[in-house]
């Protein structure tokens, strides 16, 4: 068995570097990996290019990286409600790539698949076109994009194992497995990690092969962007 | 003329039994609220979840279990989580029966322009592209005319697109109508609401044969 644990978020984030693309998993702040997101914000590093599907709040997620303008580009799908987002976007101090979220994800796969390129219909006839080859097929114009090139992928994981086999809870999952697959050192922070072989094989996932380190979070906030609920009825 | 739960309501006929259906974020999410007796449908959120089911209880709330909305959902039986990947699979491979979204403009060829208004914030399209450029069943939700009283529904879009020629069905506080041909048909009228409010409240071609029959609910 090889194993895939470091010590802590630390540890994981060892050997990123200023300008370099990295990606982060989640939708919202739902399965976002808080622990390296806080030790890359403690790292300093700078003029960071970041592929996440969104780009955080205030004070939470990739907010903390915003806060600290360590972040040079974002390639996102969609980017509202971050006043600090807003304001650096509009000043040009941050460069935003928005592409649709299909595209992004596929863009990920394709990347962790050895798949550099494909078409999609998606955007055809828009601003997201521009520049980009066209083809029909089966009669329906479709344009071509490229797979991700990312040196880390940031991801958060429910429960995974010294292998680095993980497995994702509802809907934290994402685009975590994507990312996993995409980068060329993937860090996998984790609620429970748990000794090989405590995992049922049936049950992964994302196999320990797309995991280069994985670490046990030590804290997860877990953060709820719009609470809703119902009422329980009093009868 | 209708509310936007009215809307909601007369777009939830048209569900079948057994559709599997994405709704957007506003308007289309109330549909939900309105499925037919006797018609079992599942409702597809992109960030993840088929078998999407309603608010948690108070203090039942999983930071795990959100829609695309980011809002706090529960999940029914039967119902399963995957990536985002397999996600836009289920839409661009048509595996969705019916898409309910909100707009900015629609264009009597069926453009739909609903992300980006040009001078303001951009927000993002996030998976609205990818709906709208492979579902089949595209119905739009959203009120005839904006807040300064211009028609929505028109000749072409002037705002940028976030898909050409894909909607098939607007349903209004006015009207139910149908794009075919480069043209909006008139189905149906609101309870109360004139064809000549109708047609005055649509700056694009709109054709209207024959006795035009009020919604029912």
């Amino acid at each position: 068995m090889i194993t895939k644990i470091v010590e802590n978020a630390w540890a994981a984030t060892e050997g990123i570097s200023d300008g370099m693309t990295v990606m982060f998993g989640g939708f919202g702040l739902c399965g976002i990996p808080e622990n390296s997101i806080a030790a890359i914000r403690k790292r300093g590093t700078k003029q960071l290019t970041c592929i996440s599907n969104n780009a955080g709040v205030d004070g939470f997620g990739l907010g903390l990286l915003l806060e600290t303008k360590q972040i040079k580009k974002m390639i996102s799908s969609y980017v509202g409600e971050n006043n600090e987002f807003e304001k650096q976007m509009i000043s040009g101090e941050l460069e935003v790539d928005l592409i649709p979220q299909g595209t992004l994800a596929e863009r990920c796969k394709a990347a962790g698949a050895g798949i550099p390129a494909f078409f999609t219909p998606a955007g055809y006839g828009t601003e997201v076109a521009e520049g980009k080859e066209v083809r029909i097929f089966n009669g329906k114009p479709h344009i071509l994009e490229h797979a991700f090139d990312a040196s880390f992928a940031f991801v958060k994981a429910w429960k995974g194992d010294e292998a680095g086999n993980l497995i994702f809870k509802g809907t934290a999952r994402n685009f975590n497995p994507l990312m996993a697959m995409a980068g060329r050192i993937t860090v996998a922070e984790v609620e429970e990690l748990v000794p090989a072989g405590s995992l049922d094989p049936n049950s992964i996932h994302i196999p320990g092969i797309f995991v280069q380190r994985i670490f046990k979070g030590e804290q997860f906030e877990k953060r709820i962007e719009q609470r809703t609920v119902r009422q329980k009825q009093t009868s | 003329m209708l509310d936007k739960n009215g809307i909601a309501q007369r777009i939830a006929q048209e569900l079948k039994d057994r559709y599997y259906v994405n709704l957007g974020i506003g308007i289309p999410t109330l549909v939900a609220n309105f499925i037919p007796k006797g018609i079992n449908v599942e409702f597809q959120s992109e960030n993840g979840i088929l078998g999407m089911g309603p608010f948690p209880w108070e203090g039942e709330e999983d930071a795990d279990l959100i829609n695309a909305g980011k809002q706090t959902i529960t999940a029914l039986p039967g119902a399963s989580f995957f990536d985002s990947a397999m996600s836009f699979g289920m839409i661009r491979g048509q595996h969705v029966h019916m898409t309910v979204l909100g707009a900015m403009e629609v264009s009597q060829n069926g453009d739909i322009a609903n992300w980006k208004i040009p001078g303001k914030m951009v927000k993002g399209m996030g998976g609205a592209m990818d709906l709208v450029a492979s579902a089949e069943n595209i119905i739009v939700a959203m009120m005839h005319t904006n807040k300064s009283g211009e028609s929505k529904l028109l000749p072409e879009c002037s705002l940028p697109l976030t898909g050409l020629g894909c909607v098939k069905k607007v349903v209004t506080e006015l009207a139910v109508l149908e794009i075919k041909g480069g043209a909006f048909h008139l189905l149906e009228r609101a309870p109360g609401v004139s064809v000549e409010h109708i047609k005055a409240a649509t700056a694009g071609k709109l054709i209207v044969e024959g006795e035009i029959p009020e919604m029912k609910f």
